[in-house]
């Protein structure tokens, strides 16, 4: 069982009526009370002094963390969508709401011609982000997606980084995106080996 | 005999490998490259054991009695991992794109194994994406496990995959020191070659795509099917071949169509290739559903009124239809007296009936037994194209059990005749199906009954010169020549066929199998072929079998009291008529096709197999129709167990049934029939029908069989993308040459009453013939074929000018 303790042992206790009529009495003619009235006044009138975000007009800057609707983004080099198709987000998916449709591409690569969330019914857990090998579906800040209906659907067309756009794209940092020393972590291929093997052969021949 | 494996006792065989016995008693032992039924290829080497202290592979070591087998110990999972990081080497990593990420066995044998490093390299070479035309094949992926050449050959019976030179290095030599000897040598192995068609580029087989089915990794494809879905999204329901009377198990993998549209779609069609082995019609043909919207209820009405004013005189319908189908039509028809009409399966039946009157019993062989068979005799098919399955089964059994057989049939089938050296294709003339019996009957039945006597004495006598060697009274050796008559079998010279050479292909031959096909049933003469077969059943030692033509006709023709059409008004059910109750383009009322519904097919083994409907059916069922006119059944499956006692079907409910074959390989599919009770209900007419000597005396050169493509069984199949061809004179290059005709020209082909203009197209596969196929219900070959499955036509060729 939990026990539970006094925070504020010492503070004396007012036991007689006496004593508490004299105390409020006292409370009643000090100027307490104005220095209260004062301070709220003063943070009433001070210029540019809110607690609260002016919503609309003004939003909050979200971190790059944030799990909001879901952005598919692409590479910066080859302008290419990242997203290859593997179907593992709309496998993992926990609250089902994730739906691809895959087809053999004109160049023989595997094509996604349509992708689809119900953003009404994501609970936003990121695990789709999570695992995608590519860091293809995202989270974005983008979280103002209220609708008349229970369930909406953001397509391919809709979340997709656009081309010209591209300059603003943002790597998501949450779960799944890759760690800042990543690149510490990175075993050589069989093909690094067989490069490292052929110049160590070369400089010996040099030698 | 009892071995040990992993501490477990089984019983086992005589003959039985160690990884056939341990999969029977459910005992997990890796293996890639082995195929049920197949010989092993020892590519892959998982399966390796210790027996009594040393090490084998289990696919391809016969078992001993009281073997101690161990399969899981840490040296040979050590071994294993050795194995599978061979295969990963180089292995692109595109599983996410792969379409056998899911399913493939590269992905769970690395698991299995616990691959979790790779300490190996080599060098990668060039290894392109190859367009195989239906196939894809992506060298990169492939382990040469070979699965694909082995069933190819040893089921299929194309051989049309080979192995060839990868031109890979050898892999460094210091690894030999470093690894096991099994992982070095699969990995050399692997290094050395790569699969490829036998002209080198591109496929030249039947396209059965069982390859496909086969492939442990994403290496071969299918083209309709790659990058579409991923393995795990789709549903897979089991059903049964509704396309020819192999009613093979088969699973309709099915997903929603798109993202926008939720409606169900079947995106391929799968199987346990270990156990069944599909043909292309199931493999391909199964976007075949009807865009039916909904219930049109005019028309239904219509129907069912002029049922209720006894409109309805006949009822045409065709064999692609479930048991229970064919019984409501069967209970309607006692209620309204209609006449069934369907003449193909009426064939059939009287030849059934004919056939168990006169044998006492129901055709015994099935295709298990082809498959155990070692002599095998078919007569009357055009094999491969009647029933692909069937000629997968008669392959497997000559090259598994070194069989042997004959196979007479007039055109020749060039690619079927090559699978053995021991098979030999007898092209003997038209009309000659009475004589291949007889023959059969003169050669191996020891007591012909007295009306059959005339066979006993076909013979003819024959003078052949003979060498004699003897020795004079010095001791030297003198050669004489000496005239020596012998008999010789009048109906084998007939039949244009040498009877000595039976004697080779005879040799230590026990198990014999007689398939008989199409020809026997539609033949004018079919009551006495049905007697002769009879005969053959109960006096030699040959199993005969009987290939129903269609999915169903053997149900059909046990349910069904069929009758030929009369004049006045036609129901249509699946067929044109007067009404047209079908799931045709033109009807007047939507049915539902085989997909659709659930229910249950007779197949050859005369087996009751259930299938299930894989996408929904928004119009009218037939039961509908039946409820609308007296009888009452919520669900067609209902009629399941109702199924009639007397004609040898079990009470057993739809859902009872089972679907499935067990790790041992043994069928769990439906129950057998009951033969014997429906020979005993049989009305018995056992008059012996007469020998119609009717001899063909059209040109031989003239005639064009009825008989489909490869696969395209039937307007059912035709209507899937996959196939959807125009229907065109297929005829070989001799016959081209005759009638000096070109290939894909125009060509007129008719006889005194009829004609029909169609192209002629060259199927390289046959030698001297020409055929006509049924998949287009826009032509109707029915109108020169009446009885006959072979007639002579005239041919044209049409200009333009």
């Amino acid at each position: 069982m939990k026990k539970y303790y006094y925070v504020d042992k010492e503070r004396k206790l007012i036991l007689s009526p006496y004593e508490k009529f004299i105390k409020s009495v006292k409370r009643c003619l000090n100027t307490e009370l104005f220095s209260g009235i004062f301070l709220i006044a003063k943070e009433v009138f001070k210029p540019n002094n809110s607690a609260t975000i002016k919503y609309p007009m003004e939003k909050m800057k979200l971190d790059n963390r944030y799990r909001a609707v879901h952005r598919l983004q692409r590479f910066i080099e080859s302008e290419n969508e990242r997203c290859i198709g593997c179907g593992l987000c709309e496998k993992i998916c926990i609250s089902n709401c994730i739906r691809m449709e895959t087809k053999l591409g004109d160049d023989g690569r595997k094509l996604v011609s349509n992708y689809s969330i119900n953003l009404g019914r994501c609970i936003y857990c990121g695990f789709c982000a999570e695992v995608c090998p590519e860091l293809a579906i995202v989270h974005g800040v983008e979280y103002e997606n209220a609708a008349e209906q229970r369930s909406y659907f953001a397509h391919k067309k809709d979340i997709l980084t656009p081309i010209d756009n591209l300059i603003n794209q943002v790597e998501f940092e949450g779960a799944g995106s890759l760690r800042a020393d990543a690149d510490d972590f990175v075993k050589a291929t069989p093909n690094y080996y067989e490069i490292s093997i052929s110049t160590n052969n070369e400089e010996v021949k040099n030698a | 005999m009892k071995i040990n494996i992993n501490g477990k006792e089984c019983l086992a065989n005589d003959g039985d490998y160690v990884l056939q016995v341990a999969r029977a008693n459910d005992i997990f032992i890796p293996a890639i490259c082995y195929l049920n039924d197949c010989s092993p290829t020892l590519a892959c080497r998982m399966c390796m054991v210790e027996i009594d202290g040393k090490r084998s592979y289990a696919c391809n070591t016969k078992v001993k009695d009281g073997m101690q087998v161990l399969s899981n110990t840490k040296e040979l999972w050590d071994e294993r991992n050795a194995i599978m990081q061979t295969y990963c080497i180089n292995h692109p990593l595109q599983c996410g794109v792969c379409d056998k990420s899911g399913e493939c066995e590269l992905q769970n044998f690395t698991h299995k194994a616990q691959v979790d490093t790779q300490n190996h390299w080599i060098k990668e070479i060039d290894r392109r994406h190859q367009d195989w035309g239906a196939l894809q094949y992506d060298p990169s992926l492939c382990i040469v496990c070979e699965r694909c050449i082995t069933v190819c050959k040893d089921k299929i019976g194309d051989s049309e995959l080979k192995t060839i030179a990868r031109g890979g290095d050898a892999p460094d030599k210091d690894f030999k020191d470093t690894m096991s000897k099994d992982a070095y040598a699969v990995w050399t192995k692997f290094q050395k070659s790569l699969i490829a068609p036998q002209n080198g580029t591109t496929l030249d087989c039947q396209e059965c795509a069982e390859c496909v089915s086969v492939c442990p990794t994403g290496a071969i494809i299918n083209k309709n099917f790659q990058y579409r879905s991923n393995a795990w999204e789709l549903t897979r329901i089991p059903a049964s071949n509704p396309h020819s009377s192999d009613c093979e198990l088969m699973y309709y993998d099915v997903k929603q169509k798109s993202i926008k549209d939720n409606t169900k779609m079947v995106y391929r069609v799968s199987n346990d290739f270990h156990f069944t082995t599909l043909n292309k019609a199931a493999r391909f043909a199964y976007d075949i559903a009807s865009d039916c919207k909904g219930k049109d209820e005019v028309e239904f009405n219509r129907l069912v009124s002029l049922f209720k004013d006894n409109k309805i005189k006949n009822v045409k319908f065709n064999s692609y239809i479930t048991n229970e189908e064919a019984y409501i039509l069967e209970l309607l028809r006692q209620k309204y007296g209609f006449n069934l009409v369907n003449n193909e399966a009426l064939c059939f039946q009287d030849f059934l009936k004919t056939f168990c009157a006169h044998s006492g019993s129901f055709y015994n062989a099935s295709s298990d037994d082809v498959k155990k068979s070692d002599f095998i005799v078919i007569a009357g098919s055009f094999l491969r194209h009647d029933n692909p399955t069937l000629s997968y089964k008669v392959n497997n059994a000559i090259v598994m059990n070194k069989g042997a057989g004959l196979y007479f049939h007039p055109i020749k089938d060039t690619k079927f005749s090559k699978i053995a050296k021991n098979f030999v294709s007898v092209n003997c003339d038209y009309g000659k199906e009475a004589q291949v019996l007889e023959f059969i009957l003169q050669y191996f039945a020891k007591d012909l009954p007295q009306d059959l006597a005339y066979i006993k004495d076909a013979f003819y006598e024959e003078q052949i010169e003979v060498e004699v060697k003897s020795k004079d009274a010095e001791g030297n050796e003198i050669k004489e020549k000496k005239q020596e008559t012998i008999k010789k079998s009048s109906l084998a010279k007939e039949l244009g066929f040498d009877e000595d050479k039976l004697k080779d292909l005879l040799l230590k031959k026990a198990n014999f199998t007689l398939i008989i096909g199409n020809d026997y049933f539609y033949h004018e003469n079919a009551k006495y072929l049905a007697y002769l077969l009879a005969n053959i059943q109960k006096l030699t030692d040959f199993k005969v079998m009987l290939i129903p033509p269609r999915t169903n006709t053997l149900g059909v023709s046990l349910l069904c009291k069929l009758s030929k059409a009369s004049d006045g008004f036609t129901l249509g059910y699946n067929e044109r008529g007067d009404f047209s109750f079908s799931n045709d383009e033109h009807n007047n009322l939507a049915s539902s096709n085989l997909l659709e519904q659930e229910g249950t097919f007779v197949n050859y083994d005369k087996r009751l197999v259930p299938t299930n409907a894989a996408l929904k059916f928004k119009g009218y069922y037939l039961n509908d129709l039946a409820n609308a006119l007296g009888l009452d059944a919520l669900y067609t499956i209902e009629y399941t167990e109702q199924l009639p006692k007397d004609k040898g079907f079990l009470n057993i409910a739809f859902d009872d049934l089972t679907n499935h074959y067990d790790n041992a390989g043994n069928n769990h599919r439906g129950y057998l029939i009951d033969t014997c009770e429906f020979v005993k209900n049989l009305k018995q007419d056992n008059q012996i029908p007469q020998n119609i000597k009717s001899t063909c005396e059209c040109k031989k050169d003239d005639i064009v069989i009825l008989a489909n493509p490869i696969g395209n069984l039937s307007k059912y199949t035709n209507k899937s993308s996959f196939f959807n061809e125009c229907a065109s004179l297929y005829a070989s290059k001799d016959y081209l040459a005759k009638h000096n005709l070109k290939e894909n020209s125009m060509v007129k082909i008719y006889d005194d009453k009829d004609e029909i203009i169609i192209k002629v197209v060259l199927d390289k596969n046959i030698e001297n013939g020409a055929y006509l196929p049924t998949f287009d219900d826009k032509i109707n070959p029915y109108k020169f074929f009446k009885t006959r499955r072979y007639y002579a036509l005239n041919i044209k060729e049409i200009s333009y000018e």
